[in-house]
């Protein structure tokens, strides 16, 4: 399978100004994230995840290190303009904060802002909005102006104009984080169905174990390193490592994890809370026979 | 709140649907109409053109007659220095040195029919029926010949934009600021002057602070998503004349020559301003 997006040896320093002193935000980060996976990156806060994201944004110059945007080598002297316009066109970021990220007054205007600065014609634009707007479930609401919507129903405007703009490639940085449960939901079905129906490319930044365990793969960073990375069973496994972090495993895999150290016989890759149920009564019932 | 959208009224009447730039055109030219209208009669016309734009657009007369307000004081004070200050030929009252002729009553009516029919018709145009994103787009795309000799036309347009688009989130977190410093004991509403002032200083900052960190937030955002100015740029609403705009416009030059054709075969009482 190619690759959508490689890093090898990519490290970051924040230069300092007067009596701050420099900060190195990443060092010697390496990964790939192949075509039409979902990857999260996990971490506590100033681990370096956003500063990630706007170097794969082209947001920030790479220090030192490569960077791989669909087969193009990002890092070096002879990139062009052109060069990160198209990767800017191929790899799209929600933030955070749903407020900072809407221009217009007007959903739909919004929507295709995006697809205006790519210069393409206005009826093409029209059909890719209303796509959008029906792939996040808000095209009942493109005509109203953004402020009176819900953050959850922000952040799927925003998810829609990535989506208008046919990026490869969506990065959330910590998108849900300033949403409610409901929003929270509502935000990462969304994400789930763009990876799983139009194969979008999905990277996503949380501190949400639970949203964590429902990716391909997972990559923890810890200050500015990858801690360790593999599927969610193969890094939850292990959460004494996580714990070092100061990060959590998700509450089932926890629960599971401490009853094995109690000596039951529980398998540790499981994340809902249903499976999580089935997995202990299970276990408690094997025991129960081994005594009988 | 809704200010960002200023005194819009909602609706759906030939005067909201008619293109923002047939209407920036129009106003320009209904001012000059009123600019024309030299004596009683073509008042009159003009007064009627208004009266049937006013129905036209169906705006509630109580809010047409509230916008008149903020004009009240000079709509006196010009009639009232018109009334004593000028000479005319019918002497109508003269009392030690009050002296008010007729032309002078009519004169002074008329100037104030003029500031108010003037109010009128650019709010019903641009105000009332249009929203202010919609006049910014109107704006932006009939000065768009003007980018060619330099003028940042686009630039201009894009920052109207986003700030209609912050208006009310800022307002939204002026209030929370100011719920914030309530709830620690801050008093907005008492003292002289400079202590209300002062009290206002920890509800500035913050605000400044955020409006940055949003101003800086939203850059990084505009620039992810490819923007990169005016240039190559397109629309996804592009604005498209029709045939009622330019009817509408017709209608109101027609208006203007009659008001000309009135002033020179109708000569009643003229203004003088
Ligand atoms: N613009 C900046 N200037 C200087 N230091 C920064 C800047 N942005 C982030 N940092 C520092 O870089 C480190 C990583 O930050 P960040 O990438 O935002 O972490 P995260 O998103 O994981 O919370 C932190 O120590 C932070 O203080
Ligand atoms: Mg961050």
């Amino acid at each position: 399978m190619k690759n959508a997006i490689e890093v090898k040896d990519l490290s970051f320093t924040y230069e300092g100004y007067g009596d701050s002193p420099d900060v190195t935000a990443l060092r010697d980060v390496s990964f790939t994230v192949p075509e039409g996976s979902f990857t999260a990156i996990l971490g506590h806060n100033g681990s370096g995840k956003s500063t990630l994201a706007s170097i794969l944004c082209m947001l920030e110059e790479p220090g030192s290190g490569e960077v791989i945007i669909y087969g193009k080598r990002m890092t070096g002297e002879d990139v062009t303009d052109e060069d990160i316009f198209e990767a800017r066109r191929r790899v799209g970021m929600v933030f955070q904060n749903p407020d900072n990220q809407i221009v217009a007054t007007v959903v739909e205007e919004d929507v295709a802002f995006g697809c205006e600065n790519l210069g393409i014609p206005s009826a093409e634009i029209r059909k890719r909005v209303d796509a959008a707007l029906d792939t996040v479930g808000m095209r009942k609401y493109a005509r109203h102006s953004p402020h009176k919507l819900s953050g959850g129903q922000k952040q799927r405007v925003a998810i829609a104009g990535v989506i208008a703009m046919k990026r490869d490639c969506i990065i959330f940085d910590e998108s849900t984080a300033m949403l409610d449960p409901l929003g929270r939901r509502d935000v990462m079905e969304t994400i789930e169905k763009l990876n799983h129906e139009d194969g979008v490319t999905v990277i996503l930044i949380t501190h949400y174990m639970e949203e964590a365990s429902r990716a391909d793969k997972i990559i923890v960073l810890d200050g500015g390193r990858v801690l360790t990375e593999g599927t969610p069973a193969e890094v939850f496994s292990d959460p004494e490592k996580l714990w070092e972090a100061s990060l959590d495993v998700p509450q089932s895999t926890e629960l599971l994890y401490r009853m094995k150290k109690a000596g039951y016989d529980v398998r540790l890759d499981i994340f809902d809370a249903e499976g999580c149920a089935a997995e202990i009564s299970r276990a408690i019932e094997k025991r129960r026979g081994k005594r009988v | 709140m809704d200010v960002a959208f200023g005194q819009y009224c909602e609706g759906d009447s030939l005067l909201h649907r008619l293109d923002p730039r047939a209407k920036l055109i129009i106003s320009i030219l209904y001012i000059v109409v009123i600019f024309l209208a030299k004596n009683v009669f073509a008042f009159a016309a003009v007064t009627v053109a208004t009266l049937a734009m006013i129905f036209i657009s169906r705006i509630p007369k109580v809010i047409i007659a509230g916008g008149l307000k903020p004009i009240l004081f000079i709509a006196m004070f010009t009639a009232v220095f018109n009334i004593f200050f000028f000479k005319g030929e019918t002497l109508l009252v003269d009392v030690w040195i009050i002296k008010i002729y007729l032309e002078g009553l009519i004169n002074a009516g008329l100037i104030v029919l003029r500031i108010v029919l003037l109010l009128i018709s650019t709010s019903l145009l641009l105000t009332y029926t249009t929203t202010p994103i919609a006049l910014t787009d109107g704006l932006e795309q009939l000065l768009s010949p003007l980018a060619k000799i330099g003028i940042p036309i686009h630039d201009f347009s894009m920052m109207m934009t986003i700030a209609l688009r912050f208006i009310p989130t800022l307002i939204e977190e002026t209030d929370k600021i100011m719920n914030a410093q309530k709830a620690r004991g801050a008093d907005f509403s008492s003292g002289s002057i400079i202590k209300r002032v002062r009290a206002l200083i920890p509800i500035i900052i913050p605000l400044f602070v955020s409006a940055f960190r949003r101003a800086s937030d939203l850059a990084t955002a505009m620039e992810c998503r490819c923007y990169t100015g005016g240039k190559g740029r397109t629309r996804m609403n592009v604005l498209h004349a029709s045939p009622r705009d330019f009817v509408f416009t017709f209608c109101v030059i027609c208006l203007g020559a009659g008001v000309i054709l009135i002033n020179i075969y109708a000569p009643g009482y003229s203004v003088s301003m």
